[in-house]
């Protein structure tokens, strides 16, 4: 006899429990290999239903090729990847439900801005009117109503990008992806349309993935950011995690701005030096005498003060450049043989009447510190 | 229905067409003739043979020979009519040819027929190498009138005469062979090199050398007697000359190709080919025809013009072609840079 | 850990209906080069190892032929004239695409347009015109102080004539696609316009330079009928091949020929692929197209240049159909249309005009449509593999191919009686599938080229739309490239209406095509009457030329709002 029938239930229920819980795209041990040059090494990855995931990391990173395994463009030599519980590892890209929008856009040059979006929309599913509702419907989401009858080269690089994003979106896709969307236009638009694509996404509620190498549109629109080099994940985490809690010094390196500080452990636990000079890093505590390891601090954490009015265990550093930003002040200083950033606001720059050749006091709060201790 | 009757209708008016076509027996015909003699050779051959038609393939005697061994694995051809005997006997050596003995070629003369039985060729008519001489150049140049070969070693002739390349042209080659068989071969060679200093190019064309004295390019130009004629009816100051110390000719002649569809209309052809009536229309542009007793209508030609042909074993000599060939090139080939 | 060492997963990747697609066009790619042009091509060149007999040569036919005294004559002949014609002819081209494209003279399209006359009419239009012109009783034959034209001084001439649009064309596409920003940038840092030229200019167009070069280098080359009818006895690998063949009916040799002409060509061939390779690390995606300034000190003398560059293309054609309207050159020059009653030199007559006309139109309809499909889906289909690199070589090839030698390999292969394709032969299909081979390279680099200007992520996003590729191929890629595609066909007509040495071995008896007849009636003497046959083709290809223009023209006007 087989199995008595009351457990067969219970494993089906398990597993729509399961498929219930489980993220809407799975990256399981995915590697891909040209020729002898390896782009992915063992990726594993998840991602939830209606979340905006960036990839991020310098070029040749992996981050595109990850993005168009996922797509099926180029299939992985190893690994799998599940969407919504179906393994799509080996499908050819018409058979798997995604938008895509690519750094060139790719519209079609002679079609219009209509016919574009229409292209996808075809067959018994789409009869005449529909279509045209459906363009119609998309052409409002993406504010250009009145562009349709206009071709790609009579827009402006922010209105393509909107034409793109709309013919992707056309087929109501279970997953959108975004191949570096914005690096081809200039500073003010690309922050406006990161915004659009952002709310655009949250109220359609679309799994987003976008690849890019700008670290603030990753922390400005994501959910989470997967930070990625050499083929690897370096991290994944939503912005505040990697930007504050990097998990590794090339994360802390690339994220956001730092200074890099070499050291060593040194007596008493919690102390190390750095080019000779002592600093208090708590973080350090566990480790052994003597250990190498890397820190990293960013300027909004650096405290200066008059030499006047130093504080306890404070070194001496003298100011090589100054950069007026805005917001804030950045000042480039030198303490000895370290190089360190440090961020002001434009109130306290003023009080503390910095200039280049001026000397303060710089504290680097132990708290701030991040520590990596160095592979041995 | 009406579409029915409609086809039976189109059926109707195709039908006879078309059973008459099917009649006709559609002969290809590859030749080297001269353009303006296919018209009447396939007008006197369809006004004899009722159901045959020809299909002419015409080039020049090496284009249509290169062809014809080309196509020897599948032949496209049915007969030959028209072509240089040498290249019949290359085809020959090749086993490229139907035997067939036509119906009256015994009576051909003997040199101007195969010597096998039954036969692969029959011979139509002989055409010979001739000079070519542009009057007006000569009055020009003060060049004296040659009437023979030697004639044209005189140095005023120097850079004035033009001759088809043995290695390119079939042409060529029957000049050379006409020299060899009239002086010996060390005589011959003799000849081209005391006559090289007096040449001033070797053309790959053969009919080029009469064309560019026909231009008044040179003075002289060493070709087949036909091209003359057509050139000279044309307007050229031309006149043709058959040196008085023998020249070397060639036949044109007939065959069957082994391994046509149409056999027994070809031996028809062939037939014909060897008839009376069809050496009358080759006397009107041949001085000398392979069967005796016609009377050529061409103008122009020499009475004595059969007894200047050199009596010589050209097959013989064709046989040796390929080392001639060889010989000629290695004097006159590589070493022949340009002149001015 | 070793990079090597990932586990393969074992399930294979399913074949979309895409990839299905493109990997059958790939096949057809493959059959399409293979039975028309490799396959063919082989039986012809293993002639080159067997004895007459059919028996197992060896290489005792290169021996023999290395023997040969004439052979280093030719070999060396043959390269210096090509480098020659190349040496004068580019520098040439370059200037009158530089004209074109870089100045701001008067009637460019009128310059365009005489540029491409010598393509347009059989290769013996220009070389009666010069025997017309340079002759021993040519009109100028003073110009060549007591030289002749008969050799090699005729060979370089007409073949600068003849190669001129070729290089002309390359370069103009060269020139035209500079990037305004670097010349911005030399002139900031203050450069000469001399230093400009030769560090921004000179280098933008090396690739076209190369491309040019080699492409005048190897039509040189190939090309017999020039050295055959003005060449006089100047040997040349070209006509050593015609001697092997026509004259000595020995196809082993011939091959033996084809084989020392393909090396020359092979090797020109890969330079350019060096070239090539070279330019696409230095280009640019978001280069500004560069709009030239009038300046009359470069304007005016251009103008010149060009003005009498095509003075000369158009004199010599002019020559070519006044020689078609007198009597007997050059002892009756009355003037006469007899000429055009071809009826009177070759029983054919007008029929040969009309046959050409089908042909050609056959090779083009057709032909566009391979050619445009096939460098697609080299272009654009999988690239892994041994078999699209094989067809993008195979692809190349024929421009190294002497006409003649296809021809033969024509014969040979289709004629043998165990080719079930045998049925081609003798109709015109035959000289349609050859001459379209024949011109197949240069068709292929235009729609490469065209292809490769196309956003390489449109068949992605088609597929992620669920669009099928040939869907695509359909509404975008072919609209997209139509001006290229008219090129193609324009070119491939034209070309089948001039062509003469591949076909001369393939007419039958009702499929006898105007440009032999032309050549006949050379041969027999009649030159006016040649004259006048090679007039009317060049009419008809004129007239698809500016066909091509007027629907370019109206191409784009339907398209102005989209083309940038």
């Amino acid at each position: 006899m087989t199995a008595p029938a009351p457990e067969i239930e219970t494993l089906e229920d398990a597993a729509r429990r399961a498929r219930r819980d489980a993220p809407y795209l799975e990256v399981q041990e995915v590697g891909k290999q040209f020729g002898s040059f390896v782009a992915l090494r063992r990726v594993n990855l998840e991602i939830r239903s209606g979340e905006f995931v960036t990839f991020l990391g310098p070029s040749g990173c992996g981050k595109t090729t990850l993005l168009r395994g996922i797509a099926g463009l180029d299939p992985p030599t190893t690994g799998r990847i599940m969407q919504g519980g179906r393994d799509i590892t080996h499908l050819p890209p018409a058979e798997r439900d995604f938008g895509i929008v690519f750094q060139s856009y790719a519209l079609f040059p002679n079609l219009t801005v209509a016919e574009n979006i229409a292209y996808g929309l075809r067959g018994a599913a789409w009869p005449k009117a529909r279509r045209r509702e459906r363009v119609a419907e998309l052409l409002s989401i993406v504010g250009l109503a009145d562009q349709a009858p206009k071709y790609p080269a009579q827009l402006s690089g922010g209105q393509q990008q909107r034409v793109a994003l709309a013919r992707a979106l056309a087929n109501e896709p279970g997953l959108l992806l975004l191949d570096e969307p914005l690096s081809a236009l200039d500073a003010i638009v690309r922050q406006h349309l990161r915004q659009e694509i952002r709310s655009l996404q949250q109220r359609l509620g679309v799994t987003t993935i976008m690849v890019t190498h700008d670290q603030e549109e990753a922390l400005g629109v994501s959910d989470r950011i997967v930070v990625m080099s050499r083929g690897r994940i370096e991290q994944v985490g939503t912005p505040a995690e990697i930007y504050d809690n990097p998990a590794s010094p090339f994360v802390a390196g690339f994220v956001g701005h730092s200074s890099r500080i070499e050291a060593v452990v040194d007596t008493p636990p919690g102390i190390i030096i750095a080019s000779g000079m002592k600093l208090v890093a708590e973080a350090t505590r566990p480790l052994l005498y003597g250990a190498r390891v890397t820190c990293f601090i960013r300027p909004e954490h650096v405290r200066l003060a008059r030499l006047a009015e130093a504080p306890e265990g404070a070194l001496s550093a003298v100011v090589t450049g100054l950069e007026y930003l805005g917001p804030v002040v950045r000042l480039s200083l030198e303490a000895g043989p370290l190089r360190l950033l440090a961020a002001v606001s434009p109130g306290e720059f003023a009080a503390l009447e910095a200039a280049p050749g001026a000397a303060f006091a710089v504290t680097l709060p132990p708290e701030h510190l991040m520590v990596f201790v160095e592979d041995v | 229905m009406r579409r029915l009757a409609l086809i039976a209708i189109a059926l109707a008016g195709v039908l006879p067409a078309a059973a008459q076509a099917q009649q006709r027996t559609r002969l290809t015909v590859y030749t080297a003739l001269e353009n303006e003699q296919l018209q009447p050779f396939k007008q006197a051959a369809e006004a004899a043979l009722r159901d045959v038609e020809i299909a002419w393939v015409r080039d020049s005697t090496g284009v249509i020979t290169a062809r014809l061994i080309a196509e020897r694995a599948n032949p496209r051809a049915d007969v030959v009519w028209g072509l240089s005997v040498f290249s019949l006997l290359q085809m020959e050596g090749l086993d490229m040819l139907e035997p067939y003995t036509p119906a009256g070629a015994d009576a051909l003369r003997p040199s101007m027929r195969s010597d096998r039985s039954p036969m692969t060729w029959t011979g139509m008519d002989a055409f010979v190498s001739a000079i070519c001489f542009n009057t007006v150049v000569a009055q020009q140049r003060n060049l004296p009138r040659p009437s023979t070969w030697d004639d044209l070693l005189n140095p005023a002739f120097r850079g004035q005469i033009v001759m088809p390349n043995p290695n390119s042209s079939g042409t060529g080659f029957l000049t050379m062979a006409g020299w060899i068989g009239r002086r010996g071969e060390a005589g011959a060679w003799d000849f081209m090199t005391r006559l090289h200093d007096n040449i001033q190019q070797y053309t790959h064309s053969g009919s080029a050398p009469c064309n560019n004295a026909a231009r008044g390019e040179f003075g002289v130009g060493i070709s087949l007697d036909m091209r003359a004629v057509t050139l000279r009816n044309q307007g050229a100051p031309i006149e043709i000359i058959v040196p008085t110390d023998g020249v070397g000719f060639d036949l044109e002649a007939t065959a069957i190709m082994r391994g046509t569809r149409n056999l027994d209309a070809a031996k028809r052809l062939a037939d014909f080919a060897v008839s009376r009536a069809a050496m009358t229309v080759y006397g009107r542009f041949y001085a000398l025809l392979a069967l005796p007793g016609v009377d050529p209508s061409v103008q122009g030609y020499p009475a004595e013009f059969s007894q200047r042909l050199v009596d010589a074993d050209f097959r013989a000599i064709a046989l040796q072609r390929d080392r001639l060939l060889r010989d000629w090139s290695a004097r006159f080939d590589g070493k022949s840079a340009p002149r001015n | 850990m070793s990079e090597a060492a990932l586990p393969v997963v074992g399930s294979r990747p399913r074949l979309s209906a895409d990839q299905v697609a493109m990997r059958a066009g790939l096949w057809l790619a493959v059959a399409f080069l293979a039975l028309f042009l490799v396959l063919p091509l082989g039986t012809l060149l293993m002639r080159a190892f067997e004895t007459p007999q059919g028996g197992f040569a060896g290489v005792a036919n290169f021996r023999d032929y290395a023997s040969t005294p004439a052979l280093l004559a030719a070999a060396w002949n043959s390269l210096w004239t090509a480098a020659l014609t190349a040496v004068v002819v580019v520098p040439l081209a370059f200037l009158y695409a530089y004209g074109l494209t870089r100045s701001c003279m008067p009637a460019k399209a009128a310059f365009r347009a005489v540029m491409m006359l010598p393509l347009l009419a059989p290769s013996l239009l220009p070389a009666l015109a010069l025997i017309y012109l340079f002759g021993n009783q040519g009109m100028l034959r003073g110009v060549l102080l007591g030289h002749s034209i008969y050799g090699p001084i005729g060979i370089v001439v007409a073949q600068v004539f003849y190669c001129f649009p070729s290089a002309a064309l390359i370069l103009a596409v060269a020139l035209s696609t500079a990037d305004a920003r670097l010349y911005e940038a030399a002139s900031a840092l203050k450069a000469s316009r001399v230093r400009i030229f030769r560090t921004v200019t000179l280098p933008g167009a090396r690739y076209g330079l190369v491309s040019a070069l080699v492409v005048v280098f190897t039509l040189v080359m190939t090309d017999f009928g020039i050295p055959k009818v003005i060449g006089g006895q100047f040997p040349v690998l070209a006509t050593d091949v015609y001697k092997q063949v026509v004259g000595l009916q020995n196809f082993n040799m011939g091959a033996v020929v084809g084989i020392v002409l393909l090396a020359p060509a092979v090797l020109a061939y890969l330079l350019d692929r060096w070239a090539t390779r070279q330019r696409a690390a230095t280009l640019s995606g978001r280069a500004v197209p560069l709009r030239p300034l009038p300046r009359r000190q470069r304007d005016v003398p251009l103008l010149v240049l060009c003005l009498v560059i095509a003075a000369v293309l158009v004199g010599i054609v002019g020559v070519a159909a006044w020689g078609s309207l007198i009597r007997f050159w050059p002892y009756n020059l009355s003037l006469t249309l007899d000429n055009y009653d071809f009826a009177r030199f070759d029983a054919s007559g007008w029929d040969t005009v009309w046959l050409s006309v089908r042909m050609a139109t056959l090779v083009a309809v057709i032909g566009t449509v391979i050619v445009f499909i096939i460098a697609y889906v080299l272009e654009r289909g999988a690239q892994d593999g041994v078999l699209p690199k094989l067809a993008r070589f195979a692809a190349s090839v024929p421009l190294a191919v002497p006409g003649l030698v296809l021809g033969l390999a024509y014969v040979l292969f289709f004629n043998h009686p165990a080719n079930p394709l045998g049925f081609l032969y003798g109709a015109v299909a035959i000289l349609v599938l050859n001459s379209l081979v024949h011109f197949y390279t240069v068709g292929h680099l235009t729609a490469v080229t065209a292809i490769r200007q196309l956003d390489p992520e449109f068949e992605a996003v088609s597929a992620s739309m669920r669009v099928p590729v040939w869907v695509t191929f359909g509404r975008v890629i072919v609209p997209i490239c139509l001006p290229a595609i008219l090129e193609i066909a324009v070119y491939l007509f034209v070309s089948a209406m001039t062509t003469v040495s591949a076909v001369i071995f393939l007419y039958g008896p009702d499929t006898k095509p105007a440009a032999i007849a032309v050549v006949h009636m050379d041969e027999a003497g009649q030159a006016s009457a040649a004259a006048a046959m090679a007039v009317v083709i060049l009419g008809i290809t004129t007239a698809a030329k500016v066909g091509q223009l007027a629907v370019g023209a109206v191409v784009a006007r339907l398209t102005q709002a989209w083309r940038r």
